[in-house]
């Protein structure tokens, strides 16, 4: 089977390039507003669509991302909410791949048996759940693989030779490395450790792996795509939303742009690297 | 699995960390190498006769092991029913139940040869019994506590302190207990290499809710042996208040496969159930936070609520997983007593007995005000009083100060 995500990597290939993939929250600030961003990222150079599904507990994220859900909940963000979100994408572009990331608890509750067919449906491409390691494999890991959704597995830094296999196991679309051992918007790793970290798990699998966490500028995201398939970006775009809000935390005619402008740059940068050797 | 005593309910979790559909390991990728880590290294001291050894030495001659059993009989004859026992916990040193596992906790993370502890805390008797034992072996101590917490339990942020703890006022979120393990947890996924995170409850990822149990199961098993050299019998009865639950699981446990002993855990139900509260099993359901399936408080769309208790050991939004097991086999039932409910009780252990119970176990009391007086003469009921109520003195003065003027 294949799925968006494959496309999209098999045509970089072709273009002898990295992804560029960005990171925005579903309803942040509000829906309207958060349908106008992601619609506007593949126009800004975005190759694949991280969407958060904003939770009120985000243990792996750093005070950007945490502060972004939180918006989007106050603004009334659901995960039914989230996925018309996608629906609506679609309309307009039914190539760039959509992957959801985020925590278990919301689908656990939505229901996994109802949850896996209406992502599928809407037009999400894969996902990311930050709390579900291969040992929890069964929860949704394999149900989505079966709905024909990829699940991106994350590896670490502490994710070692011997435990990788395990990692990999059951990940499908891309592997996401996470440069540090922290949460978003820690400081970035060295774009040279990163590249013998990618060379380690590319000799445990033939997917692409794109590398997150700490990359800010387009410098950074061009060091870090010419050693990896794909540069990942969310907590300085994030950044850039929350500084067009405001005083009481609202769009304002700059928010869509602030995102725009600053992804254009990124993908910039990860257009002017050579991709990494397969 | 196998297991030597068929339908046992001791022998959980299974080899996955599991308790029926509850516990499991939902955490990120970059602490799970870690959490595999500690599984081994705490079963190897298991294992080893010499952590047991040296672990009792400290128990004794620091803790102060084993706490009394005390026939509460100004309260029995007060409530005039069943004979009350009060299990001393509040007489170890810290003041509470929690040394007994941060002593475990502390000893595995030497073996593990790790220099830095984090913690998180609510109403601070975790935080300082871990700050505690980091000055007794020397060891760096951080402590994460909701800044509304650090304004309402002051007493034991400045034990903390002088016990020279880092104490991290967390100000996202309600400023609370939930909060503080949020961000303990960010500390560790951070510092990951040097750290090890002692949890203070029967909750989090596997191993932590058997480990912690483990620890804390010498409440059980001492009260089993004192009750025999008392009663020449076991307690009809056993009584614990539960914010994450590791009092109670620690008394609970040693006696689940006594199917002739009724248990009973006590929930915070705050304003009311119908209000602001914090009992998650009676007002929540099963979902997955801080590294486990549990019951948790909780919208419709599966965003984590916050949980109200006057007591800031109780406050937190779930439970620990094998409470919710316990729950969902019928083997333990939870009960929950309100604000004022503790309140009431706190004060009446006060002038009954000359024991300043912790607003914690005042809940528990609460439901053998409840309880006892319908119960026979003959009946034995255990509760656990887990701590002492010095933290709590400063806020229950001030409400009931502001109730006379």
């Amino acid at each position: 089977m294949t799925t968006r995500i494959d496309t999209r990597f098999a045509e970089l290939k072709a273009e002898g390039r990295s992804a560029f993939v960005t990171f925005v929250m579903a309803g942040d600030p509000d829906l309207a507003t958060a349908l106008e961003i992601v619609k506007a990222l593949p126009k800004a150079g975005a190759d694949i669509i991280e969407l958060g599904m904003p939770f009120t507990d985000p243990m792996a994220d750093g005070p950007s991302i945490q502060a972004a859900g939180l918006r989007a909940l106050q603004a009334g963000m659901t995960l039914r909410k989230t996925l018309q979100l996608v629906r609506d994408f679609r309309k307009t572009d039914d190539k760039t791949p959509i992957v959801l990331m985020g925590y278990y608890n919301p689908i656990y509750i939505y229901g996994v048996d109802k949850f896996l067919p209406d992502a599928k449906e809407a037009g999400v491409d894969g996902l990311i759940i930050v709390d579900l390691p291969p040992e929890e494999d069964n929860e949704l890991c394999i149900p989505a693989m079966k709905a024909g959704l990829n699940f991106i597995r994350l590896a670490t830094p502490t994710t070692d030779d011997k435990r990788l296999p395990a990692v990999l196991a059951n990940t499908s679309g891309f592997v996401y490395y996470v440069s540090v051992t922290g949460i978003t918007g820690a400081a970035a790793a060295d774009a040279s450790v990163v590249g013998t970290a990618v060379a380690r798990i590319k000799r445990h699998t033939k997917l692409p792996v794109c590398v997150g966490f700490g990359i800010r500028t387009p410098e950074a995201a061009k060091a870090i795509a010419s050693h990896a398939n794909g540069a990942v970006v969310g907590t300085a775009l994030i950044d850039a939303l929350k500084g067009s809000l405001d005083a009481d935390g609202k769009a304002t005619a700059k928010t869509v742009s602030a995102v725009a402008d600053l992804t254009a740059a990124l993908a910039a940068g990860v257009r002017g690297a050579k991709q990494a050797a397969e | 699995m196998t297991t030597a005593i068929p339908n046992s309910y001791r022998t959980g979790p299974d080899e996955t960390g599991h308790f029926g559909i509850f516990g499991g390991r939902f955490v990120a990728e970059t602490l799970m190498p870690l959490i595999l880590d500690l599984q081994k290294a705490y079963e190897d001291a298991k294992a080893d006769p010499a952590f047991r050894k040296e672990m009792d030495g400290y128990l004794k001659a620091y803790v102060g092991r084993p706490s009394p059993l005390y026939l509460a009989e100004r309260l029995t004859e007060h409530l005039g029913g069943a004979k009350i026992y009060l299990k001393r916990e509040e007489l170890n040193h810290t003041g509470s139940h929690k040394v007994n596992n941060v002593l475990g906790q502390i000893m595995v993370a030497r073996r593990m040869g790790k220099k830095r502890i984090i913690a998180e805390t609510g109403a601070g008797q975790h935080g300082v019994a871990t700050a505690t034992l980091c000055a007794r072996f020397g060891l760096e101590c951080i402590v994460y506590m909701g800044a509304v917490d650090v304004e309402r339990q002051q007493p034991n942020v400045i034990r903390m302190e002088m016990l020279g703890a880092k104490v991290v006022p967390v100000q996202v979120g309600a400023r609370t207990l939930k909060d503080a393990m949020n961000e303990a947890m960010r500390d560790w996924v951070t510092n990951v290499h040097n750290t090890f995170y002692c949890i203070g409850t029967v909750a989090g990822p596997h191993p932590y809710p058997m480990m912690v149990r483990d620890f804390q199961s010498i409440i059980g098993d001492e009260t089993k042996v004192q009750m025999q050299e008392i009663e020449g019998r076991l307690p009809d009865s056993l009584i614990a208040c539960i914010g994450g639950g590791s009092n109670a699981m620690g008394l609970f446990h040693p006696f689940l496969d006594d199917t002739s002993v009724d248990i009973y855990g006590v929930e915070a139900a705050g304003h009311g159930l119908t209000g602001l509260h914090a009992a998650s099993i009676a007002g929540g359901r099963p979902g997955v936070l801080h590294g486990n399936r549990t019951y948790l408080l909780m919208d419709e769309d599966g965003q984590i609520q916050e949980g109200h208790s006057i007591s800031a050991g109780l406050d937190y939004p779930g439970i620990g997983p094998e409470h919710s097991w316990l729950h969902s086999i019928g083997r333990v039932k939870y009960l929950s007593a309100t604000d004022e409910e503790a309140l009431a009780a706190f004060q009446l252990l006060s002038k009954l007995e000359g024991i300043i119970p912790a607003l914690e176990p005042a809940h528990a009391l609460a439901k053998v005000s409840e309880l006892a007086p319908k119960l026979p003469k003959d009946h034995l009921m255990v509760v656990n009083l887990s701590g002492r109520g010095d933290k709590d003195v400063p806020q229950v003065g001030d409400i009931l100060k502001g109730r006379q003027s």
